[in-house]
């Protein structure tokens, strides 16, 4: 055969090569650069390896969340009014702060000014509070309202959600999940996440784990524990001292009342707060039982040797998400660590440790969309999907043989190659293959072959005008090329629009698809024409090609 | 073999008769649209909950639903799901059930727990096996040591019989049992199952009667979301066609084509509502992968009509029309009918979670054929023919752009 033919075969053949390695070797270790299969065994486990399967084939969990970054700016909003009233009482400005939230917006409300200070209000914010406006209340001279820019809210809503985002990344990283997924969803003032989870297939424990704000305080406690809140109260003469707090727990000692709320007047302010853990892990107490210990940074150390050193004998509330967990007495000054008892189970105390590790969320988290495949139905999906390939494929190839003979060997040929080349492609790039995916690949066989039937159409047509053989399928080739570019053109356009705007398996569909038509713009045009003319050059002059 | 010898059909002149069958179909779809309130949604875009389960037996509904009414989900829809033989049941709760303060899966896990006390109940102590996961099954096993591997150490120990339960495990998810083994015995066939394996089974575990296979939870917001977004989606597919057909040939072209598969998708929805199935995400994913098959479609008939326009120098438009299309027929119905064979096989053996998709693959294959003849082409005619009037000396269907228009 030419030289040009015989260079064509070559690259064709190579690409076969490359294509099947590409599928068929996978390494078993990390000794093995190359894992070339030498059973059948480990060949279809080395297929298996290499094809990365979507949630609805593999069994998974697909979650859709929604950080809360509201959270974010009521906390910043309460922050600034301790401070604004702290400088307010520095600066003997006699005004009253509230917070107010109207209409999704949190801001401060001062009453209360006097005339001759408001100029001092006003540079006092400018100077004190650079990310806020003051400006008037309407209806009251004296009054003023404090609001966040909104670029500095923007700011604060964005960081809320990347370092929720990253949270939950670590929690669930911790969690051993094998390739994840964790990213943004939905539009920028969606502030929703997904999470792909594959092979979880109960969530429950995840999710809690996700949720959970994981807020650790220690604080000192100052009275109780009291039977309830009214108690409490009733028994400071219904107003609680200054800097003090009053938070419920559960009473653990032993003995009477054992699991009933107590409530505990606490010191305000934290003396150790989760910024100041370095680690947290389950252990067993004294007793045998389920807790965790922790240890503290350097800073968190001192402070925390400050606060025990100078409480000797009182109690120290170790405070979850603003529940009392428990309040052990001091014994003697305490450095780096402490220890969290409670009624935990194994599980539990090994979750908590996993939260505490991977730091506090800085704004709580609601759950929008939950879906779960279990494996059965994976594994169910994916021999339907074979199944309807090979049954697909096959009438597709005996329809081409007995319409076309000769050239429907060809056109079989391609469609061949067309397939290697795209379960290669999704082999190289990691791509997920899903359900729609796999339906992707049967709509590429039935429209790929149709790019053979352009072309033997045109050749058919071409010869009944009389052309030589070897004009004719030059002729058909070149006429039908045009249109096979539109037609792909305008197949892969939609395919990419569902990429945009889809999820998991439609883009699985979306991929499938247009790899399956680049793949099929190659082996229709090129690799049928090497065939063509390879059976050109074999034939007699004159003779006529089977088609 | 040939199936079509030169055909030489008077399409045209038969186009009342196809607009005649095109409007038939679209009343009858927007009728049964009007008459259901509405298209059928799906749990994407209705939002709500949906449990999938499997029955080791033929599920009692009555039954289920007595059950379910005592933890005060009476307003559960429960259906049967798939082949008679498969024993599956969906339950569904609206969105609505739920209050919006409860977390998004109590409806979830009411059901779960409904069906945990009806039907997987075992003796004290045990573990349900059809429901566990390969960690519980290996942790029972390393504990039991049936294979008297103790001698081994302790890392051989616990990744052996890890590879055991995870065997045990995906035997019993792969079809035919697909998660829900009705005895022991039937795990004889895994491979590294002794009698004492079974016997440490049988000690440890018992055998529930039903499996969760699937759930979907979907809020409100989300589904109105995406009910926005497939509307978008759609319309954001056909102006892009529309662009990019105006850019390879001309405006009335474009307008054609757009108008054709909009007709498609709309007798696509119709046909969906007059067979009550649910309209969820992956059909609308089909559906524009119709919009895409459709052009396909009428692109080629356009670049035939355009090849005879630019050849011809004395024709009538509406014969040029006919003879584009009689030229187009083998190849358009060939491609068809071998897309169509594809389809088919993955609509009668893709199973039941791909049969919305596989549906609208079907009915839009058909369809996208049957509208670039019978709708995109007599809108060029009308076009043309209208436009021929006004034009003294012109012949029809001519891209007058200058010398080089005539390639469009």
């Amino acid at each position: 055969m030419g030289i040009k033919i015989r260079n064509r075969v070559i690259i064709i053949a190579a690409l076969i090569v490359l294509c099947l390695l590409g599928i068929i070797c996978y390494p078993a270790s990390e000794q093995e650069t190359v894992g070339f299969p030498k059973t059948f065994q480990r060949l279809k486990e080395n297929v298996r390896n290499r094809i990365r399967l979507g949630l609805d084939l593999k069994g998974g969990t697909h979650l859709v969340l929604q950080v809360q970054v509201e959270d974010a700016i009521n906390v910043t909003v309460d922050l600034a009014q301790e401070r604004l009233r702290d400088e307010l009482r520095a600066k003997a400005i006699p005004a009253n702060v509230e917070k107010k939230t109207e209409d999704h917006k949190t801001y401060l409300v001062i009453t209360g000014i006097p005339q001759d200070k408001t100029n001092e209000l006003q540079t006092l914010v400018t100077e004190q509070f650079p990310d806020w406006d003051l400006t008037r209340r309407a209806g009251d001279p004296s009054a003023r309202e404090l609001s966040l820019k909104a670029s500095a809210a923007a700011a604060i809503r964005t960081q809320a959600l990347e370092q929720s985002k990253s949270t939950i990344r670590n929690r669930i990283d911790q969690l051993g999940v094998t390739e994840p997924t964790i990213a943004e969803y939905g539009g920028q003032t969606d502030y929703e996440v997904v999470v792909q989870l594959p092979g979880v297939d109960d969530p429950s424990r995840v999710k809690d784990i996700i949720q959970s704000t994981a807020m650790l305080t220690l604080k000192i406690v100052q009275d109780g524990p009291y039977t309830s809140r009214e108690a409490a109260l009733a028994a400071h003469g219904g107003i609680l001292p200054p800097d003090s707090e009053l938070l419920p727990g559960r009473r653990e000692t032993g003995g009477e009342g054992q699991g009933a709320e107590a409530w505990y007047l606490v010191n305000r302010i934290a003396a150790v707060t989760g910024r100041d853990l370095r680690d947290a892990q389950p252990r067993p107490d004294e007793n045998g039982r389920p807790s965790v210990s922790f240890n503290l940074t350097r800073d968190g150390a001192v402070r925390f040797g400050r606060v025990t050193g100078q409480n000797v004998g009182k109690q120290l509330a170790i405070i979850l998400d603003n529940r009392v967990v428990s309040a052990p007495v001091i014994q003697s000054q305490i450095t780096d660590s402490g220890r969290i008892t409670g009624s935990f189970t194994a599980q539990q105390a090994a979750d908590l440790a996993l939260v505490l590790r991977s730091g506090a969320l800085p704004a709580s988290i609601k759950y929008l969309e939950e879906r779960t495949v279990g494996p059965s139905l994976g594994a169910d999906s994916i021999r339907h999907g074979v199944v309807a390939s090979i049954v697909g494929l096959l009438a597709v190839m005996g329809f081409m043989l007995v319409y076309y003979r000769g050239a429907g060997v060809n056109a079989n040929l391609a469609l061949v190659l067309n397939l290697i080349m795209l379960v290669a492609a999704l082999a190289y790039f990691g791509a997920v293959l899903t359900l729609p995916g796999i339906a992707g690949v049967i709509l590429t066989v039935g429209m790929g072959v149709d790019s053979n039937v352009l072309i033997f159409e045109r050749i058919r047509e071409e010869l009944r005008m009389g052309k030589t053989v070897g004009a004719a399928v030059a002729g058909g080739f070149e006429h039908a090329f045009v249109t096979i570019i539109d037609t792909h053109v305008t197949t892969i356009v939609s395919a990419l629009i569902l990429f945009t705007f889809g999820t998991g398996p439609i883009r699985g569909f979306a991929v499938t698809l247009t790899i399956g038509l680049l793949a099929n713009l190659f082996t229709s045009v090129f690799v049928s024409r090497v065939i063509f003319d390879y059976m050109l050059t074999k034939r007699e002059k004159g003779e006529a090609i089977s088609i | 073999m040939e199936f079509f010898h030169q055909p030489k059909i008077d399409w045209m002149g038969k186009k009342w008769y196809l607009i005649g069958l095109s409007l038939i179909l679209l009343v009858a779809g927007l009728v049964s649209i009007a008459v259901r309130r509405g298209l059928v949604y799906g749990i994407d875009f209705r939002g709500g909950t949906l449990v999938y389960v499997k029955f080791s037996k033929q599920p009692d509904l009555d039954a289920i639903r007595g059950e379910l009414k005592r933890v005060n989900l009476g307003g559960a829809t429960i259906q049967r799901y798939g082949a008679a033989l498969d024993n599956e049941v969906i339950i569904g709760l609206d969105v609505g059930t739920t209050a919006s303060t409860d977390a998004l899966d109590a409806g979830k896990r009411a059901i779960v727990g409904a069906l945990a006390g009806q039907y997987g109940v075992g003796p004290a102590g045990k573990v349900d096996f059809n429901n566990a996961s390969p960690q519980t099954v290996a942790e029972h096993l390393v504990v039991a040591d049936p294979l008297r591997l103790a001698y081994k150490g302790s890392d051989e120990v616990l990744s052996g019989y890890r590879q055991l339960a995870e065997a045990l495990v995906n035997f019993r998810n792969s079809p035919p049992h697909s998660g829900l083994i009705a005895d022991f015995q039937e795990l004889r066939g895994v491979a590294g199952v002794t009698p004492a394996v079974l016997d440490t089974l049988g000690k440890d575990f018992y055998l529930s009667q039903y499996a969760v296979r699937n759930t979907e939870i979907v809020g409100p917001k989300v589904g109105t979301d995406l009910r926005r977004q497939a509307i978008y989606v759609t319309l954001a597919g056909l102006a892009a066609m529309l662009v990019y057909i105006w850019f390879r040939f001309e405006l009335i072209y474009g307008v054609a084509a757009v108008i054709a598969t909009f007709h498609d998708v709309l007798i696509t929805l119709g046909i969906f509502s007059l067979l009550n199935k649910e309209i969820s995400l992956t059909v609308i994913a089909a559906l524009l992968s119709l919009v895409g098959y459709s052009m396909n479609d009428t692109i080629v008939v356009f670049d035939r009509i355009r090849e005879n326009v630019r050849l011809t120098k004395r024709e009538n438009f509406l014969d040029l029309v006919n003879r584009s299309v009689n030229q187009t027929l083998s190849r358009t119905i060939l491609t068809s009918g071998l897309t169509f064979l594809a389809v088919l096989s993955l609509y009668l053996f893709g199973g039941e979670v791909i049969n919305g998709f596989a549906l609208t693959l079907v009915i839009g294959v058909i369809i996208g054929t049957y509208s670039s003849i019978a709708v995109a082409s007599p809108i060029l005619v009308f076009f043309y023919q209208r436009a021929g009037q006004n034009r003294v000396g012109m012949k029809p269907g001519v891209i007058e752009r200058g010398a080089a228009g005539a390639r469009g």
